[in-house]
């Protein structure tokens, strides 16, 4: 009775090239399918934790904690808080009288400990359940520790990653607007939706550092409290990263009058766009904006585009299979990839929007295949119908990969080399080649055979 | 109770309940884990083992969302059975409780009754569930539930008798399991092991991809396990709560033989006591040359790691195997510690370095915070645990030898081997390397003999 795709997720997988494309999108998970997807703690967890100089607990059982802990490896230039995990630890009696009292003396002790500017209080399925009030808590927690303890709601339970994403935004908007701005340029930004997972926003930073665009905070890689506090001061916020600091944007815009941009850094023409569209915004205060932009863009591309003609000539004609947590990613990635003389066969993500859906419609050849929150099984199912190449994800998606004899760029957690900026379409490059091109796959049986030896 | 002075945890040096029953299901023939709880813990779970074992590692989850946690998991759990038989066609089904499905007060076995009343014209995959609340005890506590359950869940009958030996190995290598496995055969007995993920997590390179991964022991040789000539039950710790292994002695009269890990000489000895016993054969040869290899390792190597002053850290049984292993080599152990809370580690500690002028501190429900204020003032030359003991090792420039689970930081984890005098011989000689490799870093001279 073995099914590829369940009934029930037929209409999350569709195929680009015959009309419009309707995803049935942003829906439960459903039961029994082994979903790649995490949970509402998730969300707000990857989104906030690289704020290096806050204290960040989890209330709740170990677990949601220690599988968490330092779980991408975002960098930091100076305080590491970030990267220890703090848990309440509940236990059973926890569970059967409350977690308060727990909550309240373990704030008390980590604060006093490590003298964090503000504390990110996480709530997890079983604060839920148990009614545990986070609020009342950590509003006492600020008042007698003299700093911001702000609570994030983010049981797991309540929706998926998504609403994760969205109360870490509601966390981080009540810091928004308490710090002095005087001193901020009217040419100035915020960087929304970087993680800093291997350095990445120090390269942007950069970038706009030559443009004269002075960045107030970054949001959140290498994030510092201080800085959100002032993040309302800057004139625009440059928000990449589908879902997850979307929000904070728009409400950054409401209450503050500060517009917002859509930015991806990974990929030459959206590297590059970036950096044109925040010149743009800025032309009329700083008429040699542009310039100095396009400057930029002509420095770094003279030293990119010839190293990249070796990888080219490997890499043309070969397949390339995307899935990645956000859809806005998965665009940059099929233009990076484009870029190589490569074609993308097979693109899908956990969170994606029937507006990204649409788009994935749009810029995909006929006939790639697009899913929408798929599993091990669908995704060596649809790898090996493809006869896919190499493929791009996380962690969990890795051993697919390898298992069929496909090379493996890792996108998430455990990358170490800057993937965004010029210089990581270079490295992007570099290890899709070193994946693809590597002398193992001869060796793999699926390979082996298909090359035409015996098993 | 735990011996620390704070309410906090930072750095946990444990993991939750739901892994280890997790990684129990994944050890049988067939068997898809199935977490009955929100999607968040499978997911992160599998992440957590894949970066240890590269293999993949599916778990299902009943996915529950804020209706299903008001109303009730029953309606997904069963949906998720059903979708799970059409996606895997499993031969088993584990599934594990976790805090949300444990607090809201989901009956699993009733819910399972039902499902198998209501889908009773399928062709059903029998249903093994384990409790395994994340707020009560370690993931050590969820692997023991989990091997308990399959033992009285699975094995119904008494089994003719067979010429066989049930080992519930603990939460061990693949490697170890696979050793393990030949070790028995080498006594002319068939090793049924709970859980065997010697191929679930460790497989070769095949032409297809497999839906469940080949490998584990299958449900006929479980049902078998009432007819074995004796269980071989690991782990001084979980020899004392009610074990698997226990049931099948108290209910089909399998003896059951409840021994250390078997980490180092005597340990490891006490396993080929116990198998020699039960199969009327003397150690083969090729067992008793590698003792003899070992012991004569043993000798060649005392003098650089003698006095060396070591901190353990993990999960209790694994910490005590260790411990046993360190006294014998002339390693002082000056730290044991781990985030279980038996109340059984510090009697065991001392039974192990019986051999020792002084037992080491023991800490139990600990984290790692609790550990380095501890280890600090101790100035120890070594430390043996899992990865995540990485940070203090780096900060106090020491060696890190790593051992079980996780090992996050280095490539070949589930390679790992630990039991049996080969075992030991792999950990002796990777502890005499940290050693010699520290000391020929820190020396202005780069000499070229040891």
């Amino acid at each position: 009775m073995r099914e590829a795709i369940l009934e029930e997720r037929r209409g999350q997988v569709c195929v680009s090239g015959a009309g419009p494309l309707e995803m049935a999108c942003n829906r439960d998970s459903l039961a029994g399918a082994v979903s790649q997807r995490a949970c509402v703690f998730c969300g707000s967890r990857v989104v906030l934790y690289p704020i290096a100089d806050a204290l960040h607990l989890v209330h709740g059982p170990v677990g949601c904690a220690v599988y968490t802990w330092d779980i991408r490896g975002a960098l930091s230039s100076g305080p590491e808080l970030h990267r220890l995990s703090f848990s309440t630890d509940l236990q059973e009696k926890d569970v059967i009288f409350g977690g308060e009292d727990k909550l309240r003396a373990a704030l008390d002790e980590l604060i006093d400990r490590h003298s964090p500017k503000a504390a990110f209080v996480y709530s997890t399925c079983i604060v839920g359940l148990i009614g545990d009030d986070l609020e009342a808590v950590c509003r006492e927690m600020t008042e007698k520790k003299g700093i911001p303890v702000i609570p994030v709601q983010s049981e797991g339970f309540k929706g998926n990653k998504r609403e994760g994403y969205q109360a870490a935004c509601k966390a981080m908007f009540t810091l928004v607007g308490t710090g002095d701005v005087s001193d901020v340029p009217p040419v100035s930004i915020n960087i929304l939706g970087d993680f800093n997972l291997a350095g990445e926003i120090w390269i942007i930073r950069e970038y706009f550092e030559r443009m004269g665009v002075t960045v107030v905070a970054n949001i959140t890689g290498d994030g510092r409290v201080d800085d959100i506090r002032r993040a309302h001061g800057a004139a625009l916020n440059v928000v990449q990263c589908s879902g997850a600091t979307l929000e904070l944007a728009k409400m950054i815009q409401e209450k503050y009058g500060k517009p917002f941009i859509r930015a991806s850094y990974l990929g030459i023409e959206d590297m590059a766009e970036s950096l044109y569209a925040v010149a743009e915004h800025f032309k009329d205060v700083d008429p040699g904006i542009m310039e100095r932009a396009e400057a930029v863009v002509r420095d770094e591309l003279a030293k990119l585009l010839p190293s990249l003609e070796k990888f080219r000539k490997d890499l043309k004609g070969k397949k390339a299979a995307i899935y990645v947590g956000g859809a806005f990613k998965a665009f940059s990635l099929i233009k990076a990839f484009r870029h190589l003389g490569m074609k993308v066969v097979l693109v899908g993500s956990q969170t994606g929007t029937e507006e990204d859906y649409e788009e994935l419609g749009k810029i995909t050849d006929p006939g790639t295949i697009i899913v929408d929150d798929a599993n091990p099984l669908e995704l060596s199912h649809f790898i090996k119908e493809k006869d896919v190449d190499v493929f791009v994800g996380g962690v969990k998606e890795r051993p697919i990969a390898f298992k069929l004899g496909v090379g493996f760029c890792d996108h998430n957690h455990e990358r170490k080399e800057a993937l965004e900026g010029f210089i990581g379409m270079y490295n992007f490059a570099k290890e899709i080649h070193a994946s693809a091109m590597s002398p193992v796959w001869r060796f793999v049986p699926r390979r082996a055979l298909a090359a035409g030896e015996k098993e | 109770m735990k011996d620390s002075p704070y309410v906090s945890t930072t750095n946990a040096c444990k993991l939750c309940t739901p892994l280890g029953a997790s990684m129990v299901f994944k050890g049988i023939k067939g068997c898809v884990p199935f977490l009955h709880g929100s999607q968040g813990c499978a997911t992160y779970m599998r992440r957590y083992i894949i970066s240890h074992y590269r293999e993949p590692m599916d778990i299902a989850s009943s996915a529950l969302g804020e209706k299903q946690a008001v109303f009730g998991g029953g309606p997904n759990l069963k949906k998720g059975i059903l979708n799970v038989m059409k996606k895997y066609d499993p031969e088993v089904i584990g599934v594990a409780t976790t805090c949300l499905t444990e607090t809201i007060g989901d009956d699993v076995a009733r819910i399972l009754w039902e499902f198998q009343k209501e889908f009773g014209d399928l062709d059903l995959p029998p249903l093994v569930h384990a409790s395994t609340p994340s707020y009560s005890g370690t993931h050590m506590e969820g692997w023991r539930s989990a091997v308990k359950a399959i033992c009285d869940q699975l094995v119904m009958e008494k089994a003719p008798e067979r010429d066989a030996v049930n080992v519930m190995p603990g939460f061990v290598s693949s490697a170890d399991m696979r050793h393990l496995k030949d070790i028995v055969e080498d006594f002319g007995l068939t090793p049924i092991l709970v859980p065997d993920l010697s191929e679930t997590l460790d497989g070769p390179a095949l032409y297809d991809y497999e839906n469940i991964p080949s490998g584990g022991t299958s449900l006929s040789d479980i049902r078998s396990m009432s007819g074995a000539r004796g269980t071989l039950e690991f782990g001084r710790i979980m020899a004392t709560a009610s074990t698997g292994g226990q049931g099948l002695e108290s209910r089909f009269g399998v003896k059951n033989h409840a021994i250390g890990l078997p980490i180092g000489l005597r340990e490891s000895d006490a396993m080929f006591a116990a198998l020699s016993g039960m199969s009327g054969e003397p150690m083969p040869r090729r067992h008793a040359m590698d003792r003899g290899r070992l012991v004569d390792a043993y000798v060649d190597g005392h003098k650089y790691v003698f006095g060396k002053r070591a901190v353990v850290y993990g999960e209790e049984d694994l910490v005590i195997g260790l411990v046993s292993f360190l006294a014998e080599i002339g390693v002082t152990p000056i730290l044991a510690a781990t985030g279980g809370k038996s109340n059984r580690f510090k009697d065991e500690i001392a039974k192990v370095c019986d051999i020792l002028p002084e037992v080491p501190e023991t800490r139990q429900g600990v984290d790692f915070f609790d550990i380095a204020e501890e280890a600090q003032g101790m100035a120890p030359d070594l430390l043996v645990g899992h990865s995540k003991g990485y940070r203090y090792a780096k900060a106090w420039n020491v060696p890190l030898v790593r051992v079980g689970f996780p090992i996050h930081d280095r490539f070949g984890g589930q390679r790992t081997l630990h039991l049996g005098y080969r075992g030991a011989q792999e950990l002796f000689d990777r502890i005499v390397n940290a050693v010699l490799e520290r000391n020929q870093t820190v020396s202005p001279v780069g000499y070229g003999y040891l």
